[in-house]
């Protein structure tokens, strides 16, 4: 329950602080939900990583059939030398998931440090 | 334990933001590229995007609305005339700003700071010309002018107030992935991006070139291979119209003999040459030729095709003007188009104004240059080169009376020039004019006589000024700041170590060629040499003529002409150079020294109709044999030599061709026999043979394939550009399209009570690759089509056509 409240929580602040601050506000939303609620180092990791990977890829999907792929297919012709908008998605969604991760464990780890002292 | 897991996971997660923001370990900085709420997903426009919008600037000076109509062409109606052009630097930034940035960044020789070193040639050359030198001499002439300065720094102050409303997320693409912003605006950038014009339009020369040819061959071979005037010269005033003398006599300097025709060893080349087919087509039609009654006026631009287009659609109307047209992206104005009253376009006129002079530094110090008799003191312009990722550059540039020393010991453009000699440019582009004001004035034209009252500002680039009123008047003037020439000058570098050689004067405006309601019952203009030879000043060698030709033949064949007839014309594929030079290979070519494929792609291109349409295989069997012909007769006399030596012009092989079919150069002086026309007529043909063969195999032998012309964004990258579209013409043809290069926006305009336009431009009002509106116009354009050209009225606001609402006021 703990895992699926986490989540939720890291991608909505991660939504909430993207509306004012540079992207990398996700690493401190769930870093600071992880810090916030009790969860294992490796739950809050899966948490981050779950969150972000399903904000910015469902938000990409949204803006980019809005956009009948338009800019999609073309970008994803630069990046990924191939026509695949889906792709493109999926590597989204992977680059947040992965920062999204990493700052959830870091801030599980030193909350479990603080119960520990 | 824990502490440092903790450590090692933060610090991880700190690597990752700091690597994902970064250029310097990934091409791109994927994390905020990719970041849906600010990368690039931002820039993906909703198909069904709502460009309505509310706006309050305390500039403005009253209410301005906006429709936007569903080709995304607004229509601007303004309380205030200064109001209209602050909501045009508006609507430009909207939509096009990263470009509009990036032109005049290129223009001002800054390209490095945003591209990197790639651009640091072309930066040195651009501050060498002197293009940022030229720019503030114009600036100081627009805003010595109180229209001028109103009308730039209403628009400056639209383009920021645009600029200030940006923020990370909606920025241009092209700034995520280059990874810069915008700078604010200013009256210099709009002098910056005409001057950018200039240096596109107004540099046609070929003095170094030119200078080596007279070097290598002699002065009968010279004069054969460099004619003056060509035999097809139908000029822009037709021949026979009688000139008064010259106001200015012309001195040639005593020395010319010896110092300048004479021959003598030049190297330096410019890099950078625009495209010498930068020119246009433009005609008018007088009531007594038309279906209606009424003149039509039609324009078509021929310039690089890029994406977003250089051409941005308006309407802007106000109390004092309702004009409609093309705008630059850069500049206030409509440029080419129509108003309430009459219609305007332009060719360019292609006249020589930039020559080069050698000069003659005292030491290695440049401090003191030799210049009549005693030693001048040299200015210096340093000009500091930002690059990105690299330190700064500093470039030393020696100014003399004759302009800046492009070349010399420190700019050799990698071996080019030889670095021992120094030469400095002298360009009417660098002279303080205000080209802004035919604009302004043109717009706000009724009759002949605001007309003429333009075409007084028109400095540089000189151009064929086209204009057909409703009263019925049609007139062209061959408008510009031409520097008043003797026989040859500019031709070659010229010596500059005293005036002698200098431009002696101006061409004043009452001896500018012009007509005006000729008998014909047309005016037009192919950049084609605008006189004969009876005209008192001199006008340079290398100006095309076919195209010229044919206009003016359909012109005179042509009555009761409709607004169709006209977008039929200017969309015709007719090759008038191939109807000149087929019959020397029907002639020449000799059928029994081919084998039996050989004799196939002969008939084929016996037979051909003379059209370069989309699927005529004959157009490109043409283009190949007459382009391994002309090596053919020219492959001895340049071998060997660099490509820095002037070559001469098809039309002048051609012509010398059919005047004579024994031209001294047809015979191949490496060999003991002497060719003949037969030789080589066939040579040029068996040798475009395994081409051709090979472009049938891979199915390009269809010329609008094999031509594959594509219309690239301005960074080059394929998958914002549009490729291989199925669009006949070429050079020398009416529907002048190449591979990249072509009528970058059809007019056709009916001056009619109800007066009836058309128009196309091969990109879209959009200039962000992420809206449909990015290329919409593009198959329309290749198609031939045209958009009906909608001058709205203000009590049209419920019509159909209009989709958005953007009204602008100060509270």
């Amino acid at each position: 329950m703990k895992f699926f409240v986490s989540l939720l929580l890291m991608a909505a602040l991660s939504f909430a602080l993207g509306l004012f601050l540079p992207w990398w506000s996700i690493a401190i939303a769930c870093f600071l939900v992880a810090l916030t609620i009790r969860i294992k180092p490796g739950g809050a990791f899966l948490a981050g990583f779950l969150a972000l990977f399903l904000l910015w890829g469902w938000l990409s999907f949204y803006i980019s059939q809005q956009n009948d792929h338009v800019l999609a297919n073309k970008v994803s012709m630069l990046v990924l030398k191939k026509k695949n908008p889906n792709m493109l998605m999926l590597l989204t969604g992977a680059i947040g998931a992965l920062v999204g991760g990493f700052s959830a464990l870091s801030g599980s780890l030193l909350r479990s440090m603080f119960k520990k002292a | 334990m824990r502490a440092f897991l903790f450590l090692l996971t933060a610090a991880v997660s700190f690597g990752l933001c700091y690597l994902l923001s970064s250029r310097q370990y990934l091409p791109l900085p994927l994390g905020s590229f990719l970041s849906p709420q600010e990368g690039f997903w931002q820039n993906a426009e909703p198909v069904d995007e709502d460009f309505s919008a509310q706006l309050r600037f305390p500039d403005l000076k009253g209410k301005v609305d906006v429709y936007l109509d569903d080709r995304l062409v607004p229509h601007v109606f303004a309380e205030v005339e200064d109001d209209a052009y602050f909501v045009q630097g508006y609507l430009h930034a909207k939509f096009r700003l990263w470009q509009m940035e990036l032109q005049v960044l290129v223009a001002e020789g800054r390209a490095s700071e945003v591209l990197g070193d790639v651009a640091l040639n072309h930066d040195r050359e651009f501050r060498r010309l002197g293009m940022p030198y030229a720019a503030e001499n114009s600036l100081r002439a627009m805003e010595a002018n109180d229209t001028t300065k109103r009308q730039c720094d209403a628009y400056s102050a639209g383009i920021n107030a645009y600029i200030q409303s940006l923020s990370e997320a909606s920025l241009p693409i092209e700034y995520k992935l280059l990874g810069y912003t915008p700078e604010p605006w200013s009256n210099y950038k709009t002098a910056l991006f005409l001057k950018y014009m200039s240096y596109d339009l107004a540099a046609h020369e070929s003095d170094f070139e030119m200078t080596n040819a007279k070097n290598v061959f002699s002065k009968e071979e010279f004069d054969l291979l460099f004619p003056p005037i060509q035999d097809s010269l139908d000029p822009i005033i037709p021949k026979g119209t009688a000139f008064a003398p010259p106001s200015i006599p012309l001195r040639i300097p005593e020395t010319a003999d010896s110092l300048y025709f004479s021959t003598d060893s030049v190297s330096a080349a410019s890099l950078f040459k625009p495209d010498r087919d930068n020119g246009s087509n433009n005609w008018a039609v007088a009531g007594s030729k038309t279906a209606s009654g009424a003149p039509i006026l039609c324009n078509d631009p021929h310039l690089g095709l890029n994406l977003p287009s250089l051409w941005y659609e308006i309407q802007i109307s106000t109390p004092s003007f309702n004009a409609y047209g093309v705008s630059f992206p850069g500049a206030p104005g409509v440029i080419i188009g129509y108003n309430d009253s009459c219609a305007f376009g332009f060719t360019n006129g292609g006249r020589d104004v930039r020559d080069y002079y050698k000069i003659q530094f005292k030491d290695e110090s440049r401090l003191e240059y030799l210049y009549n008799g005693e030693w001048k003191k040299t200015d210096f312009r340093i000009e500091r080169i930002k690059i990105k990722g690299k330190p700064d550059l500093l470039d030393t540039v020696a100014y003399t009376v004759f302009g800046p020393v492009m070349f010399d010991h420190s700019y050799t453009d990698d071996g080019l020039s030889s670095g021992k000699d120094h030469y400095a440019v002298k360009w009417s582009a660098h002279n303080p004019s205000n080209e802004l004001m035919i604009f302004h004035k043109l717009n706000h034209a009724r009759n002949y006589a605001d007309y003429l009252d333009a075409c007084r500002y028109l400095e540089t680039p000189g151009q064929n000024c086209l204009f057909a009123a409703k009263n019925g008047d049609i007139a062209i003037r061959t408008q510009g700041r031409f520097p008043a020439k003797w026989k040859g000058q500019g031709d070659f570098v010229m010596p500059g170590t005293d005036s002698s050689y200098l431009w002696q004067g101006y061409i004043p405006f009452e001896e500018i060629p012009f007509q005006f309601n000729p008998e014909r019952g047309f005016v037009s203009s192919a950049n084609q040499r605008p006189v004969d030879s009876t005209y008192p000043y001199y006008l340079g060698r290398d100006y095309p003529s076919p195209r010229g030709f044919i206009i003016n033949r359909r012109l005179h064949q042509m009555q009761q002409i409709t607004a169709q007839d006209m977008m039929s014309l200017q969309t015709d594929n007719y090759n008038v150079f191939a109807e000149m030079a087929m019959p020397i290979f029907r002639k020449y070519v000799d059928p029994n020294r081919l084998d039996e494929q050989g004799r196939k792609y002969l008939n084929e291109l016996l037979s051909w109709n003379l059209r370069n349409d989309v699927d005529a295989r004959g157009a490109t069997i043409f283009a190949e044999t007459w382009k391994s012909f002309y090596d053919s007769v020219f492959v001895d006399e340049y071998a060997g030599m660099s490509k820095h030596v002037a070559k001469p012009m098809e039309s002048t092989l051609l012509e010398a061709i059919l005047r004579d079919s024994s031209f001294r150069f047809i015979d191949d002086k490496r060999t003991e026999q002497v060719e003949s026309l037969y030789n080589l007529a066939t040579r040029g043909f068996a040798g475009a043979l395994k081409t051709i063969i090979e472009y049938d195999q891979e199915n390009k032998l269809p010329w609008g394939a094999n031509k594959a012309t594509h219309v690239d964004h301005l960074l080059r990258l394929p998958a914002f550009s549009r490729a291989n579209l199925p669009i006949g013409g070429g050079t020398h043809i009416i529907n002048a399209t190449k591979d990249k290069h072509g009528p970058s926006w059809r007019m056709v305009i009916s001056l009619a009570n109800q007066t009836e336009a058309f128009g196309v431009y091969p990109g879209g009002q959009h200039g962000n690759p992420g809206s449909r509106y990015y290329d919409n116009f593009i198959d329309h354009w290749a198609e031939g089509a045209y958009y009906s050209l909608w001058m709205m009225k203000k009590e049209e606001k419920t019509d159909p056509r209009v989709k958005w609402m953007m009204s602008f006021s100060n509270k």
